[in-house]
């Protein structure tokens, strides 16, 4: 079982959602990218309007639109924050 | 006789149904209490995260931008208030005006013009009456504030403060646009159920503090985009959170005083309605009491007469 990513997606609000996943995928607005475990620290302004992917281990995928919202990896993970978080609709999820 | 008792029975019907209306504002106002501490609970994570990464990016940028920087010279300041929209709430409005006013007065006194922007009805009212000018104000959300209403104000403040960077004396600068040099926000802290303290802070410019360096290396941050643009984005939603907190913890007193205004108002309908009762009764006891004695009087006269009846 490879390391796991422990993700944290924070609205101003409330906290949207908090797990371990095997990987994030977001676009900032140099680009797109995505942080696996052990990313170097990295702080980042995602593109608006922005969308973010979190892997779970399961192969499960969850899918957020985000707005106004900024990523942060560290040692300890990976942070998105964000002025609003919403699930993605499912038909955007496959 | 009967229209003493008559009239304090008046009283306590009126006495009673003005209870519950204090009871049910009572109730309202607690469960609002909950609600806000709720929301202040569900804030902290992203005040938190966001105050790791600014700290994270201000020691690794260069510490040059507007809003971080103080002005030379201070000629206007910002002065947001954070009033309730409606009263029955005990001394919260009156009080964050109150701190409100000695911050002004202390600006004045330093020789800076106090400009006033006012959350809530009451304030917008206050200030309103007693012909002060108000640069702008918002209204009808002071109970259930939301992140929206919270970057309304925010904006329009960061505007005002970036604005006032050319600002001359005596005039508006380059941009024509008469602006602020600092801004100060006067909210109320909730502290517990029972203690609210208005305070007054300052959120325009920010003061960068400097990490303790015991901490050991910070991490080596890339930075998506460039760290000064990082900062030029993040800074303005870092005003925006923190207006938010100050209007969430606001909401939270502004329920727990008007809870306790709401209870005191029902415990003494209470009292009014025992105290009534009581004088009802002992009227109504002496107007028996007359009417007994005024009978036997009445028979033991005919007795006394000798007449039959």
């Amino acid at each position: 079982m490879a390391k796991q990513l422990h993700v944290e997606l924070v609205a101003v609000e409330e906290k949207v959602w908090s797990g371990e996943a095997e990987m994030v995928v977001a676009r900032t607005t140099e680009g797109e990218l995505g942080v696996l475990p052990g990313h170097a620290p990295l702080l980042g302004q995602l593109a608006e309007p922005g969308q973010v992917r979190i892997k779970l281990a399961g192969g499960e995928q969850l899918t957020y639109d985000v707005d106004g919202g900024f990523l942060s990896v560290t040692g300890e993970g990976v942070t998105v924050l964000a002025e609003s978080a919403t699930p993605a609709t499912a038909a955007a999820n496959r | 006789m009967a229209a003493q008792v008559r009239v304090l029975r008046q009283r306590i019907r009126s006495a009673k149904s003005m209870k519950k209306i204090t009871k049910a504002m009572e109730l309202v106002a607690t469960s609002r209490i909950a609600k806000a501490q709720a929301r202040v609970q569900a804030s902290l994570p992203y005040a938190q995260a966001i105050t790791g990464v600014l700290t994270a990016l201000a020691s690794n940028a260069r510490i040059d931008h507007p809003l971080l920087t103080p002005r030379e010279r201070v000629r206007r300041a910002g002065v947001v208030v954070v009033t309730s929209d409606r009263g029955l709430a005990g001394g919260y409005s009156s009080n964050a005006i109150r701190t409100a006013e000695s911050l002004i007065a202390r600006l004045k006194a330093d020789g800076k013009e106090p400009v006033l922007y006012v959350i809530g009805r009451k304030g917008v009212t206050f200030y309103r009456f007693r012909n002060r000018q108000i640069e702008a104000n918002w209204t009808g959300f002071s109970e259930q504030p939301t992140f929206a209403d919270a970057r309304a104000v925010g904006e329009t403040l960061i505007k005002a403060f970036t604005a006032g960077a050319d600002d001359v004396d005596g005039g508006a600068g380059a941009d024509g646009v008469l602006g602020i040099d600092e801004l100060h926000i006067v909210y109320t802290e909730f502290h517990s159920l029972m203690t609210q303290t208005p305070v007054a802070k300052i959120i325009g410019p920010m003061q960068v503090e400097d990490r303790p360096k015991s901490e050991g290396l910070l991490p080596a941050y890339e930075f998506e985009p460039e760290a000064e643009a990082l900062l030029d984005a993040l800074l303005p939603r870092y005003i925006n959170t923190r207006i938010y907190a100050a209007l969430i913890e606001s909401a939270a007193s502004e329920s727990a005083s008007r809870r306790r205004a709401m209870k005191s108002a029902t415990d003494n309908a209470e009292e009014m309605i025992e105290k009534y009762t009581r004088e009802m009764n002992s009227a109504r006891q002496a107007g028996i009491t007359q009417e007994i004695s005024e009978i036997v009087g009445g028979a033991n006269a005919l007795a006394a007469s000798g007449s039959e009846v």
